[in-house]
């Protein structure tokens, strides 16, 4: 079992950041620019500089299924989109041995005024399917994806979650030897992602090399044994997936207590929203990573509006180190708050809440925020900003030196009397 | 697919300068390549009102305009043709160069979520645009056809050189339209000057006028470097014959054709490895 199927050599891809933020230029600043450089008049360009990606090298054996981790920005997808040839790296060389399959996204290409039999074609044919091919397991993805009374329907008159069906049903009947996956199953409910997910281990048990990204830890726990961390463009780690994911949760995450955003870390899209920080504070007030079970604490959000906004709520998760969600909750959850604060306007705020004592099991728990209006608009998320440890001390049931399995461990009124 | 004892493989690494065309692969992908003419095609028709219609209509009243204008107001010269057949003669194939190279111009924009998420030979975008105007163009062929007829134009085996001034026409559209599509991906104002610069280029060409009217012979070789005016002349000349066969005018536009294409293909090729991170 020593071929390989991909070899990742030094691999590097810079980006100029000047040329990130604004897109694309106009014709008249490349000419000003040139006209400048020949006169010797203005100075360079002086364009900052960003590699996504650097020094990065590994190896994947034929049939391993290997996941890649990473916060956002870490390089993971530019890793994926340099594996799959959709662009090219700034330095370093790749090596992939057979046909590859890159699956960025469910549904490239569909188009709305197309049926679903013509969109199924079309779209196999991106994906690098042949007709012939496509043609003869044409019956197996109308099943997969369950639209067979709409499949000539215009797609456009579906509902999104036939449309992701059919989008995701093209993509796994693809057969390449080496598949890359990013995020799909991000997309669609809980009965869906069961089903994508079947479908991933399927091609795992049938030899395949898979490269898998995802946010979701316990996709990856359950589809991966080996796992690469990213971080910052660099390859922070090799292990096997649960080690990789411990670590990831723990030192990936590197500012327990208190985590803080500078206004460039956060995507232009977020206006008139900008998170500053987010804090752990313990009973006392003082910013802590580490909390004892047996004491309260405090999460506080703390963010600027430079417009008001309306319908506003700010959301805080908690989730295990394994990204099991363990409880989402909203500023404006109580419906006098929701009135009182029905428009917010520009300004900086704190939204906080309190997690009551002999709650939380022991462990690792991470922290994520959200900002928005509902079914408006989704201002910012970033489901990993903090993480925090709880101190199991003196929890309910300590006397009892063992683990105790769940996310809770409330302390729960019992009552023991005798029976009749 | 265990069943490949020898996995190709890819190797990916920085290029530099320009690369070769690597038409092999281009021709490995022409089923997506027919793919997406069928689908510029099928989306075409399928939202308009009056459907395939319009690819009759838009030629049909563009001729029955310069008729008006130039035939009965402005009397310019028709070399001795009716007028409505000696304009839809030329309509034709400057339409097919016209949409081709407007609609390849954007197509990479416009493609852009395939080009950020799929690997294939990019080339196979603007191509597909460019041949996707045939379907119209054999639409409004058969009206042609009808207008022969009526007018009565004989047909004579000249008509069998039609096929190569169509594929003139595309070689044009195609080298035209790989300059301006590169272009719009890193330079948007290209969108907006190409529907002007179109316009312009239409009257640079015998569409509305003979070229009969230049007699000069230096600046009748000035004109034939204009491309599109050998495909018009050409395929004027294949449908309705009469006079001689500008050999000389079609075989230098064919010339400037061909390095229209081999340099567009170049440039084209050398801005595509960026196309994914710009667009």
């Amino acid at each position: 079992m020593s071929e390989k199927a991909i070899r990742v050599h030094d691999l590097g891809k810079e980006y100029r950041l000047g040329a990130l933020s604004s897109g694309y230029r106009t014709l008249r600043d490349a000419l000003a620019e040139r006209a400048g450089q020949i006169t010797g008049r203005a100075p360079k360009p002086s364009r900052e500089i960003l590699w996504a990606l650097r020094h990065v090298s590994f190896e994947v054996e034929r049939g391993q299924v290997l996941g890649v981790i990473g916060r956002n920005g870490a390089g993971k997808s530019t890793l994926l989109k340099i594996l799959s040839r959709i662009t090219e790296p700034t330095e370093g060389e790749a090596e992939i041995h057979g046909r590859v399959g890159s699956l960025l996204e469910v549904g490239t290409g569909f188009h709305p005024e197309l049926t679903g039999r013509e969109n199924i074609f079309l779209n196999g044919a991106i994906l690098g399917m042949k007709r012939t091919e496509i043609a003869a397991k044409f019956d197996e993805i109308v099943e997969f994806a369950e639209v067979p009374k709409f499949i000539d329907t215009p797609v456009k008159r579906y509902s999104s979650g036939m449309y992701l069906r059919l989008a995701f049903a093209v993509a796994a009947h693809l057969e390449p030897e080496v598949l890359v996956v990013d995020e799909v199953l991000a997309v669609g409910d809980a009965e869906f992602q069961r089903k994508c997910l079947g479908k991933m281990s399927d091609v795992a048990r049938q030899g395949r090399t898979v490269l898998f990204v995802s946010h979701n830890m316990s996709a990856v726990l359950r589809l991966t044994q080996e796992t690469l961390v990213l971080d910052r463009g660099s390859l922070v780690l090799r292990a096997p997936t649960p080690q990789a994911v411990d670590y990831y949760m723990t030192s990936g995450l590197a500012q327990t207590g208190e985590r803080r955003w500078a206004t460039d870390e956060v995507p232009a899209s977020a206006r008139p929203f900008q998170p500053m920080a987010l804090r752990v504070r313990d009973e006392r007030g003082r910013i802590a990573e580490r909390v004892p079970c047996t004491e309260p604490f405090s999460v506080e959000f703390e963010y600027e509006l430079s417009e008001e906004i309306t319908g506003l709520r700010i959301g805080v998760y908690l989730s295990t180190s394994r990204g099991e969600p363990v409880l989402t909750s909203f500023d404006t959850d109580e419906p006098r708050a929701f009135e009182q604060h029905l428009s917010r306007p520009a300004g900086r705020y704190i939204s906080r809440c309190r997690i009551p004592a002999n709650l939380l099991n022991e462990g690792l728990f991470v922290l994520g925020v959200n900002a928005s209006s509902f079914r408006i608009r989704s201002y910012f998320t970033d489901e990993h900003a903090l993480s925090i440890s709880i101190d199991g001390t003196g929890a309910p049931g300590s006397h009892w030196p063992e683990t105790r399995s769940g996310p809770l461990r409330p302390a729960l009124a019992w009552e023991i009397g005798e029976a009749g | 697919m265990s069943t490949e004892a020898t996995a190709p493989a890819t190797l990916i690494r920085p290029s530099r300068g320009w690369s070769a065309l690597n038409l092999r692969e281009l021709w490995r992908y022409r089923e997506l390549i027919f793919f997406l003419t069928w689908r510029d095609v099928m989306v075409r028709y399928k939202q308009t009102l009056l459907g395939a219609a319009w690819a009759i209509l838009k030629p049909f009243l563009t001729m029955v305009i310069f008729y008006f204008v130039f035939d009965r107001l402005a009397s310019v010269p028709t070399d001795g043709y009716p007028g409505p057949i000696f304009y839809f003669s030329g309509l034709l194939p400057w339409i097919l160069f016209q949409e081709g190279v407007t609609k390849a111009g954007n197509s990479l924009v416009t493609g852009a979520n395939l080009i950020t998420k799929v690997y294939f030979p990019r080339l196979s975008i603007p191509l597909a645009s460019v041949v996707s105007g045939l379907v119209d163009f054999g639409l409004s062929f058969i009206v042609l056809v009808g207008m022969m007829v009526v007018y009565g134009v004989p047909f004579s085996a000249r008509l069998l050189t039609v096929p190569l001034f169509i594929l003139l026409a595309l070689v044009t559209a195609l080298g035209v339209g790989l300059w301006v599509s590169a272009m719009n991906v890193t330079y948007r104002d290209v969108g907006h000057v190409v529907p002007f610069a179109v316009q312009a280029w239409m009257y640079a060409s015998p569409i509305v006028y003979s070229v009969n009217l230049i007699t000069d012979p230096l600046w009748r070789w000035v004109y034939g470097l204009n491309p599109v005016a050998g495909v018009v002349m050409g395929f004027r000349w294949a449908i309705l014959g009469g006079t001689q066969f500008p050999a000389v005018l079609v075989l230098e536009s064919a010339v400037v054709s061909l390095l229209l294409l081999a340099s567009g293909a170049l440039y084209f090729r050398r801005m595509e490895r960026t196309f994914a991170d710009v667009v």
